[in-house]
C-alpha cells in the first residue's frame, strides 16, 4: 500500500509537471490575448516529432535544445503573421484560426511521419533504474523528466518576476496601452511570449515523447486535458494552472492504480447485490476503469461550484 | 520664435462616428508649462490621446519638427513624449519600484529623473518601494504614475487631471512637483479642471470648448478676461 502511494505520487507529480509545462504557456497566452489557443497541444506534438527527428540525426541532448527553439520560432511566426492579423476580426475569428491550425499541424505531421507511432526511445544515457522502492524500479528517465519540468518552472518564475521582460509581460496583461505609452513595443513582447509558450509545450513534447507514444494523434489526446487544467486552475492564473496540473496529475495516476469498485465498497458494509440485479454491472466498474473521465468530472464540478476556477479572478 | 517642441495643427479625432476634435491648434515650447482648461467633454483628454496616438489623429502633429501623427504610441514615447493618463493606470500587482523600472526605456541610463530624484522628492515612495502599487493611496498613486513616466526621461510630459480626487494638501504637492519638473527643463502639457492651480503653475493657458481652442493666453490674460471664464469654464 505504501509502495503504491509513493510510486503513484511520484508519477502523479511527474504527469502534473508535464501538464504544467504546457498549461503555463497556454494560460499566459490566454491572459495576453484573451483567447484560448486550441493549437497549443499541437505545438507539444511538434516538439515530440522534432525531438524524434533531431535526436536521430544529432542525438537526444542537442534535440532537447534545438527542437523547442524551432517550435518556439514557428509559434512566434504564427502569432506575428497569423493571429495578429486575425485579431482585428475579434475573438471568434481567433478561436477558429487556432482550431484550424490544430488540424493543419496534425495533417502535416501525418504527411511527414505517417499515422503510426514513430520509434522515439529513451536515450541510452538515461535508460537505467534510478532507485528501487520496495519492489518497484523507478526509471531514471522519469526522474529526468520531473527535474527538467521543475527546472523550467523555476526559470519561468524567475523570468516573470525578476526580469524586465517579465515585468513588461505582467504589466501588459492588465494595462497593455499604458505599457506601450511608456515606450515598450507590446506586440513584440506578446510575440516573444507566444514563442516562449509554444517552446515550453515543445519541451514537454521532447521529453514526454519517449515515455509516451509519439504519434499523430497525441495532440488530440492531450488537448482536452490541457483545457481542463486551465479552466480548473482559473483562466489566466499561473498559480492556478500549477495547482490544477498537480491535482489532475495526482487524481489520474491514483485513480488508475485503484482497483476498487462500488460493489467492493458496498461489500464493506455487508451489502451484496445479486449478480443479476439491476445496475449490478455498473457497481462492478473499478475506479481505474473510469480514471480517464476523472478530469472531466472535475471540470464539470468546478464549473458548477466555482466557475472562475481555483485561483481565477475573471468571471468567464 | 524658433520651432516649438510640440506643434499641433488642425487636429481632428473621432470616437467611432462621433467627431470629438474639430481642428485643434496648439503649441508647447521647450521647458514650458502649458495648461488646457475646459469643461468635461470639451475634448481635452482626447487631445492628449490623439497626440500620443492612443486615439487615431487626423491632422498635423509635429514633435521636435518631425511629424508623429499615425505613428504607434510606443514609438512616440521613445521619441521623448511622456503621457500620464487620467485613470493613472498603475500596475497594481507590481511593486512601487517595479512600476518605476517599467517607466525606464532601454538604453537610457541617466534620466533627469531617476530613482534617486524620485525618492528624494517623495520619501514616501521609497518607504513603500516593495509594496504592491495597488494598495497605495490615491495621492501616492498619482505621484507614482507621474514619476514612472518621468523615469523614461521625456522632453515633454502630458498629464491628464493630476489633481482629480486629491486632498487639498496633495494638490499643493502636485503643484510643487510640476514646477520641479519644469525646473529640470522638461516641458509640461497639463489638462486641468481646477482653475486656481492652472493659473498658478502654467506659463500659458488654452481654453477648450466643443472640440477646439476658444482662448489662448497667459494666466494674466485669462484673469482679465471674465467673458471667457464665464462662457467656457464656470459651471
Amino acid at each position: 500500500m505504501l509502495e503504491l502511494i509513493i510510486v503513484s505520487t511520484l508519477n502523479g507529480v511527474l504527469y502534473g509537471m508535464l501538464l504544467f509545462l504546457m498549461a503555463s504557456g497556454l494560460t499566459l497566452i490566454f491572459s495576453m490575448m484573451g483567447v484560448l489557443n486550441f493549437a497549443h497541444a499541437s505545438f507539444y506534438m511538434l516538439g515530440a516529432f522534432f525531438g524524434y527527428q533531431l535526436s536521430r540525426a544529432l542525438g537526444f541532448w542537442p534535440a532537447l535544445l534545438i527542437a523547442p527553439v524551432l517550435v518556439g520560432a514557428i509559434g512566434a511566426a504564427v502569432e506575428r503573421y497569423g493571429l495578429r492579423t486575425v485579431h482585428r476580426h475579434g475573438h471568434v475569428a481567433e478561436l477558429l484560426f487556432t482550431f484550424g491550425l490544430a488540424f493543419v499541424i496534425e495533417e502535416v505531421v501525418q504527411m511527414l511521419w505517417g499515422r503510426l507511432p514513430v520509434d522515439y526511445r529513451v536515450p541510452p544515457t538515461l535508460d537505467f533504474t534510478a532507485f528501487t522502492i520496495f519492489s518497484t524500479n523507478y526509471p531514471a528517465y522519469k526522474l529526468f523528466e520531473l527535474l527538467t519540468a521543475i527546472a523550467i518552472f523555476a526559470v519561468l518564475l524567475l523570468v516573470l518576476t525578476r526580469t524586465r521582460a517579465g515585468l513588461i509581460i505582467q504589466a501588459a496583461l492588465t494595462h497593455p496601452d499604458m505599457v506601450a505609452m511608456l515606450g515598450h513595443n507590446v506586440p513584440r513582447v506578446f510575440m516573444l511570449a507566444f514563442g516562449v509558450g509554444t517552446g515550453l509545450a515543445a519541451v514537454a513534447g521532447v521529453i514526454a515523447g519517449p515515455a509516451l507514444v509519439t504519434q499523430s494523434n497525441m495532440a488530440g489526446l492531450l488537448g482536452p486535458i490541457l483545457f481542463v487544467v486551465v479552466v480548473v486552475g482559473g483562466l489566466g492564473s499561473l498559480a492556478g494552472a500549477f495547482a490544477a496540473s498537480l491535482l489532475i496529475g495526482l487524481v489520474q495516476t491514483f485513480a488508475v492504480a485503484m482497483n476498487v469498485s462500488l460493489a467492493d465498497l458496498l461489500a464493506l458494509f455487508g451489502a451484496r447485490l445479486a449478480p443479476d440485479a439491476f445496475f449490478a454491472e455498473i457497481t462492478q466498474v473499478t475506479v481505474a476503469q473510469i480514471a480517464p473521465i476523472m478530469p472531466y468530472l472535475l471540470l464539470v464540478l468546478i464549473l458548477i461550484f466555482r466557475p472562475r476556477g481555483l485561483f481565477g479572478t475573471r468571471e468567464t | 520664435m524658433s520651432e516649438p517642441l510640440l506643434r499641433v495643427r488642425d487636429l481632428h479625432a473621432y470616437y467611432g462616428k462621433s467627431h470629438i476634435l474639430h481642428g485643434v491648434d496648439l503649441e508647447v515650447a521647450a521647458g514650458e508649462i502649458v495648461a488646457i482648461l475646459g469643461r468635461n467633454g470639451a475634448g481635452r483628454s482626447t487631445t492628449l490621446k490623439a497626440i500620443m496616438g492612443d486615439v487615431p489623429p487626423q491632422g498635423s502633429v509635429a514633435f521636435r519638427g518631425a511629424g508623429i501623427a499615425g505613428r504607434k504610441p510606443y514609438e512616440i514615447a521613445r521619441l521623448g513624449l511622456g503621457y500620464v493618463p487620467e485613470d493613472r493606470a498603475i500596475f497594481p500587482t507590481l511593486t512601487v519600484a517595479q512600476n518605476l523600472i517599467l517607466g525606464r526605456k532601454r538604453g537610457n541610463r541617466a534620466p533627469r529623473f531617476g530613482f534617486e530624484q524620485t525618492y528624494q522628492l517623495f520619501p514616501r515612495l521609497q518607504e513603500r518601494a516593495d509594496t504592491a502599487a495597488g494598495v497605495l493611496s490615491g495621492g501616492e498613486q498619482q505621484m507614482l504614475t507621474i514619476c514612472r513616466t518621468l523615469m523614461g526621461d521625456p522632453d515633454l510630459i502630458m498629464i491628464d487631471e493630476p489633481t482629480e480626487g486629491l486632498a487639498p494638501q496633495m494638490v499643493t504637492r502636485v503643484g510643487e512637483l510640476l514646477r520641479e519638473i519644469a525646473g529640470r527643463g522638461i516641458a509640461i502639457l497639463l489638462v486641468e479642471q481646477k482653475l486656481a492651480i492652472a493659473l498658478d503653475v502654467a506659463h500659458r493657458l488654452y481654453v477648450m470648448g466643443h472640440g477646439r481652442m476658444v482662448f489662448e493666453g497667459t494666466p494674466a490674460d485669462l484673469r482679465a478676461n471674465e467673458a471667457v471664464r464665464r462662457e467656457w469654464l464656470e459651471v
